[in-house]
């Protein structure tokens, strides 16, 4: 059966390219972290359903527990 | 040879930390984006079908397994009384099988459909299956919910519920390769934001010596205040969303009452539903109705380790002494407060945050640990140590940078990508596309689903392998009864007709009537007391007459 996707890297090699100690200035960890967020972003785009509203309102569901 | 699942209990887990029986329930929000009209329970038990066609598991007849459901008992109150079979709703009573045989599935939706729906040759749709690795997957109302086989331990309980999401996964693939079906979508949420919640349980087993009313004083204000660790976040305020905004917990909005028997209407922050599934006059089964499902391993971890912990502390008269004014309206005001900055009121005057409580809570269960050693790092129960170290870490990043706990408190995780498209499109809270990240975020499948997309980005903690989550979708925990459920059928699933967690029946050719075996003991059945047997018999009959001692064995079939 399939099963989660098990080829990935974990945790902590994303952040890789945030500066480490000293501290940098907060403008360069902010854009850094800006970045990340800008990919993520990116490819959260290409798999979100199209139409959110119409998804949305659709998405009814029965009483349950 | 003491083999038998139901012997008396010699076993005990070490006390006064976060190791007891437990367990977890998922019902998952069901949905097929071209067939929004589609009928809930119908859908449901096509999701139960799927995974009997994926795992080729019949039992004898061509029917499901059922559930054995002598030992249900869903009206009996912990606090001491029966509710009146006339007074309950109708969706209380869930010691009787849900009829949906052909004839109600025709007069409700027309034969036509009934034959377009794939009901077995005996004309009953599957409602119910005991699956290999101990757990029930089922139609419960309106969504198919997985039941996971008890453990000992809150990673245990991490991995066998995210072997539902695996196995929810299977159910999802196989519909969606046939052509002629409509493809079905499962959603690990609470809600639907449209006023409508189903529910994620937790079930923990305690001594019935402990008073109820110690468990109610104890666990009201852990309850009210432990969603800031596993929340798992919700976009919309109040029952139907209708306030734009962000929460901490999916459910906090759908609980109306501080104690009560119910779980589908009047949401009670404790609920008293007192079916042990043991030996009743030894055990009781505490059903936790209060939390989030969560897909984060990190909340999902503390969810249950915490909870045990305290439920220690209330074993051992050690609970904190706090009394929350108005605890339903508290456990509301908390999960609207994503900064968690406002305090409760207590009864006896003070002001004090979340945070404040459930550190109050930490200390108490360090001491408890401390004083018991079972969190010591080397002779202690090998789980306690770990639990209070995230706990006492997860507090901390909460009490000073919340962005630091985005890769583990799954509220934050999802407040992070929720801020990073607010942020990046100026979108308000009342916006459709923030409310689908929230929906899609519990996607069952790891190429839709955010939080997958952003676990496969390792932003998120792991605190599993996926290699033991796999293995877990067929094999059984080793240290409880639902060893010898799983092997039951996985071994002899043809002659296995009915179960229930306090049962396996037998229909076994030659021998003339029905064999129930009890496995009333939670702790028995294991791999160390059962497995020789399993190993020894490869046909149900002999495999039943060592078991059971019966004089000779039935010659084979």
């Amino acid at each position: 059966m399939a099963g989660q996707e098990q080829q990935q890297p974990q945790a902590r090699e994303v952040d890789e390219d945030v500066p480490e100690a000293p501290p940098a200035a907060p403008e360069a960890q902010a854009s850094a972290a800006t970045q990340g967020v800008d990919d993520l972003l990116d490819e959260i785009d290409g798999v979100l359903e199209s139409n959110a509203e119409e998804f949305v309102r659709a998405f009814v569901q029965k009483g349950g527990q | 040879m003491t083999a038998r699942p139901d012997g008396a209990a010699t076993e005990a887990l070490p006390a006064g930390g976060a190791m007891r029986v437990m367990g977890s329930e998922t019902e998952y929000g069901i949905h097929a984006p071209s067939a929004p009209t589609a009928n809930a329970t119908m859908m449901s038990a096509r999701i139960i079908q799927a995974y009997a066609q994926v795992t080729r598991q019949r039992a004898a007849g061509g029917a499901e397994t059922r559930w054995d459901y002598t030992d249900e008992e869903p009206l009996h109150d912990a606090r001491g009384w029966t509710l009146e079979r006339s007074a309950a709703d109708p969706s209380q009573l869930t010691d009787q099988p849900p009829v949906l045989d052909a004839e109600a599935v025709a007069l409700a939706y027309g034969r036509q459909e009934l034959e377009a729906d794939g009901a077995d040759e005996t004309g009953t749709l599957l409602m119910n299956m005991v699956l290999g690795n101990g757990a029930r997957l089922y139609v419960d109302h309106a969504h198919p919910e997985y039941s996971s086989p008890e453990v000992t331990n809150p990673r245990d309980a991490v991995i066998w519920d995210a072997a539902g999401d695996l196995v929810a996964l299977a159910t999802v693939r196989k519909v969606a390769a046939d052509r002629d079906l409509p493809p079905i979508n499962l959603y690990k949420n609470n809600t639907d934001n449209k006023s409508v919640s189903y529910g994620s349980h937790e079930n923990y087993l305690m001594p019935r010596s402990v008073p109820f009313g110690d468990i109610i004083r104890g666990l009201t204000p852990f309850f009210v205040t432990r969603q800031v660790i596993c929340g798992a976040g919700r976009v919309g305020l109040g029952q139907d969303s209708s306030q734009h905004g962000y929460q901490i917990s999916q459910r906090a909005d759908f609980f109306e009452a501080e104690v009560g028997l119910e779980t589908t209407i009047r949401r009670p922050i404790i609920n008293t539903r007192d079916e042990p599934h043991a030996t009743a006059d030894k055990y009781r089964r505490l059903h936790v109705i209060i939390g989030d499902a969560n897909l984060s391993q990190a909340s999902n971890f503390l969810k249950f380790g915490t909870t045990a912990t305290v439920l220690s502390l209330i074993e051992a008269g050690q609970a904190p002494h706090i009394e929350i004014h108005e605890p339903v309206a508290a456990l509301q005001s908390v999960s609207h407060d994503i900064s968690l900055t406002s305090t409760i009121r207590l009864l006896d005057g003070r002001r004090v945050s979340a945070l404040d409580i459930q550190w109050m809570y930490y200390e108490a269960a360090a001491k408890l640990a401390q004083e018991s050693g079972v969190a010591d790092s080397i002779s202690g129960d090998g789980h306690t140590h770990t639990v209070l170290e995230r706990w006492e870490a997860t507090l901390s990043m909460l009490g000073s940078d919340l962005n630091s706990a985005a890769s583990s408190v799954e509220w934050l995780a999802k407040l992070s990508l929720l801020d990073g498209y607010r942020q990046r499109d100026g979108l308000g809270w009342g916006d459709a596309r923030l409310g689908l990240v929230d929906l899609q975020w519990a996607d069952i499948r790891p190429e839709k689903g955010l939080y997958y997309r952003l676990l496969a980005r390792g932003r998120m903690d792991r605190i599993v392998d996926d290699a033991q989550i796999a293995r877990a979708v067929t094999e059984p925990p080793r240290d409880t009864r639902a060893f010898f459920r799983g092997r039951c059928v996985t071994n002899f699933g043809k002659d296995v007709v009915g179960a229930s967690w306090d049962s396996v029946i037998f229909d076994v050719p030659g021998i003339g009537k029905l064999q129930r075996v009890p496995t009333r003991e939670p702790l028995r059945g294991t791999e160390e007391l059962t497995g020789p047997l399993f190993a020894r018999h490869r046909d149900a009959g002999s495999f039943l007459a060592e078991l059971l001692g019966l004089k000779s064995p039935p010659p084979p079939a």
